[in-house]
């Protein structure tokens, strides 16, 4: 397995151009909306955050399975790292969604738009992963822990969509209609680089992430060696 | 089927501990009574039926968590649980037996605290009733597994409901959705679809909660 | 019987077992001693089943209901009574004839007029003395005892040795001790683990 640390450049100078590229295309090459102007903009960043939100979960859910399934010793860590990257991903994504929602209709919160609901319940149980890594001693058991609530949390998605969906019948909707633009072309374009933006910026923030977390696992294994 | 009387084996000792004790079931009983009158001074007057009918499932979540909060106590505090784990049987015995029990004590509690909530509130029809026996079974299932994991840490009691609430909404949706909503089958479907993948998952997975 | 090759063991940073190599026959009797924190209790929790390696092999050719742990704590409910815990274990170990089982053993051991009270009303010696009930109970054919002399009266410390000398032939043994000389009879190997 080459070392993860070689790649590390390699990604964080993906991320930076990909970033960079993807603020140029959403401020200079897609088209403006007609109806919300510059505002809509946010949309290219507050979808592809959500996405790469899920990408994480999925991931740590992932690495939970490996763990408790073969028993590979980074797993555990890995797995946190992802869910960490999706709890921040995640908060931005409520936080965008929210500057979109102030923008476009007024209110910093809506209960209609199903995405932003949905992402402050899976918020909450993430948050609720670090309480329960908190309180238990490191080792084994909270590896075994962590990954167990991992798994409940990916059935938990959607679980969760559905039964938000199904609470809009009797939770009355506001008059907004959450946006989901037909895309052109261009949109398109700028859309996907977006989310490859997003994408590789969360592999590269897990990247560090993972690296400063092995250093201090090394760190701590020759200390206890010398000792 | 020897799964069948392991679990009965454990559920049994499960009653006998509490019968013990006496100490559960009488307060998930005076707290649901109480948490109900705490509700009529909470809702403004004027406020809906449909109001109270949320409120309802409020008070049973919440009477839920205070009698999971005591299951595991005593297999953690005294490491009894490393006794049920070294027997022969199945891991997820140990799990599916617990939530019998806690299942058991719920109905028990709601048993008086239905009739309650239609003498101080409003009716209760019968999809309520279903919804509320669905609801039951996931709350126990998923609390139960919750349960385990929370009183093996610190600040245990902290920590179940921080664990245990996210989990619960979908079960809010579903069971108040059944009470108000007129035709309220499709969240009793939904609610056995949240029983059904839960009980697998914690089913699946409750070996790697009591082994290290 | 048991096979380890390699076996480590670590609680988060900490490494409690490292490169631990042994084999144990059928038959055999390991004596493991080591000062506090060595690293006995783990070792032995691993060879009953309660834990697995983090690295390395640990064979153990009993399946969970031959085997018979004996650890720290006494493994029952202080709530229930001496014969509701010994019920509870029989029915779980699937044991024939249980009643009678459990009241030979009971009297055995000197708690058959005990039997109806609740665990929390004994005493320590009392309590130790039922933990070995319970470990006797589906008649093991591997023995795990974690200090198993400790909080045992003298009377108690002699009906173990009697049970340790009738079962010799018939069972395999890990025995940890901070006492080995009286155990040192029956070993028939030996491992001293270092902190």
């Amino acid at each position: 397995m080459s070392s993860p640390n070689s790649r590390l450049p390699a990604l964080a100078a993906l991320a930076l151009g990909l970033v960079a590229a993807a603020t140029t295309l959403v401020f200079f090459f897609a088209p403006l909306d007609a109806d919300q102007g510059l505002s809509q903009k946010i949309f290219y960043f507050h979808v592809p955050i959500a996405l790469t939100a899920y990408a994480c979960f999925g991931w740590g859910a992932w690495k939970a399975l490996v763990h408790l399934w073969k028993r590979e010793p980074a797993a555990d860590l890995e797995s946190y790292v992802a869910i960490h990257q999706g709890v921040i991903f995640g908060a931005l994504t409520l936080l965008t969604g929210s500057i979109w929602a102030r923008a476009s209709w007024g209110v910093w919160w809506t209960w209609s738009s199903n995405q932003l609901v949905l992402f402050l319940v899976l918020f909450l149980f993430y948050c609720a992963y670090f309480m329960l890594r908190f309180s238990v001693d490191a080792g084994p058991q909270r590896a075994n822990f962590s990954a167990v609530y991992a798994l409940f949390g990916v059935a938990l998605i959607p679980v969760s969509f559905l039964a938000i969906r199904l609470a809009s019948d009797f939770i009355h909707p506001t008059v907004f209609t959450s946006a989901g633009p037909q895309m052109s072309g261009k949109m398109f374009f700028t859309f996907c680089v977006c989310l490859a933006a997003m994408l590789s910026l969360a592999a590269t923030l897990s990247a560090v992430e993972l690296s400063g977390k092995r250093l201090d696992v090394r760190l701590r294994e020759l200390r206890e060696a010398l000792a | 089927m020897s799964y069948t009387r392991d679990v009965g084996a454990l559920a049994r000792k499960d009653f006998l501990l509490e019968l013990r004790a006496r100490d559960t079931l009488p307060a998930m009983l005076l707290f649901v009574i109480a948490t109900l009158v705490v509700f009529h001074f909470a809702l403004p007057s004027g406020s809906s039926d449909l109001a109270s009918n949320g409120l309802l499932w409020v008070a049973i979540l919440f009477t839920a968590l205070l009698g999971l909060g005591r299951a595991f106590v005593p297999e953690r505090e005294q490491g009894v649980l490393d006794g049920l784990v070294l027997a022969p049987c199945d891991r997820s015995a140990i799990w599916l037996a617990k939530s019998l029990a806690v299942l058991a004590f719920l109905a028990a509690v709601e048993v008086v605290a239905l009739p309650a909530f239609a003498i101080f509130f409003s009716g209760i029809d019968g999809t309520t009733v279903a919804a509320v026996a669905l609801a039951d079974l996931g709350i126990c299932a998923v609390g139960t597994f919750l349960a385990a994991m929370a009183a093996a840490g610190r600040a245990r009691e902290l920590l179940l409901p921080l664990l245990f609430l996210p989990l619960a909404i979908p079960i809010v949706v579903g069971g108040v959705g059944a009470s108000v909503v007129a035709d309220g089958g499709r969240y009793l479907g939904f609610l056995a679809l949240y029983d059904a993948v839960f009980a697998i998952i914690c089913w699946a997975s409750f070996e790697y909660v009591v082994t290290e | 019987m048991i096979r380890a090759r390699q076996v480590e063991k670590r609680f988060g940073d900490k490494r409690v077992l490292r490169g631990l190599d042994f084999e144990l026959p059928l038959g055999g009797f390991l004596l493991v001693t080591g000062a506090n924190g060595s690293g006995k209790t783990t070792l032995l929790r691993l060879c009953a089943g309660l834990g697995i390696p983090t690295a390395g092999e640990l064979e153990v050719d009993a399946p969970r209901e031959q085997v018979g742990f004996l650890g720290h704590e006494p493994l029952v409910y202080r709530e229930l009574t001496a014969l509701e815990n010994l019920d509870l274990y029989g029915r779980l170990y699937r044991i024939p004839e249980r009643r009678e089982r459990i009241g030979m053993l009971l009297e055995r051991f000197g708690l058959w007029d005990a039997r109806a009270d609740r665990v929390a009303s004994y005493s320590r010696g009392m309590t130790q003395r039922l933990a070995l009930c319970r470990a006797l109970l589906h008649e093991p054919t591997l023995f795990v005892l974690d200090e198993p002399f400790t909080a045992l009266d003298d009377e108690a410390a002699l009906l173990l040795d009697r049970e340790l000398a009738e079962r010799r032939d018939r069972a395999t043994f890990v025995v940890a001790t901070h006492d080995p000389a009286r155990v040192e009879p029956f070993a028939s190997a030996r491992l001293a683990l270092a902190a």
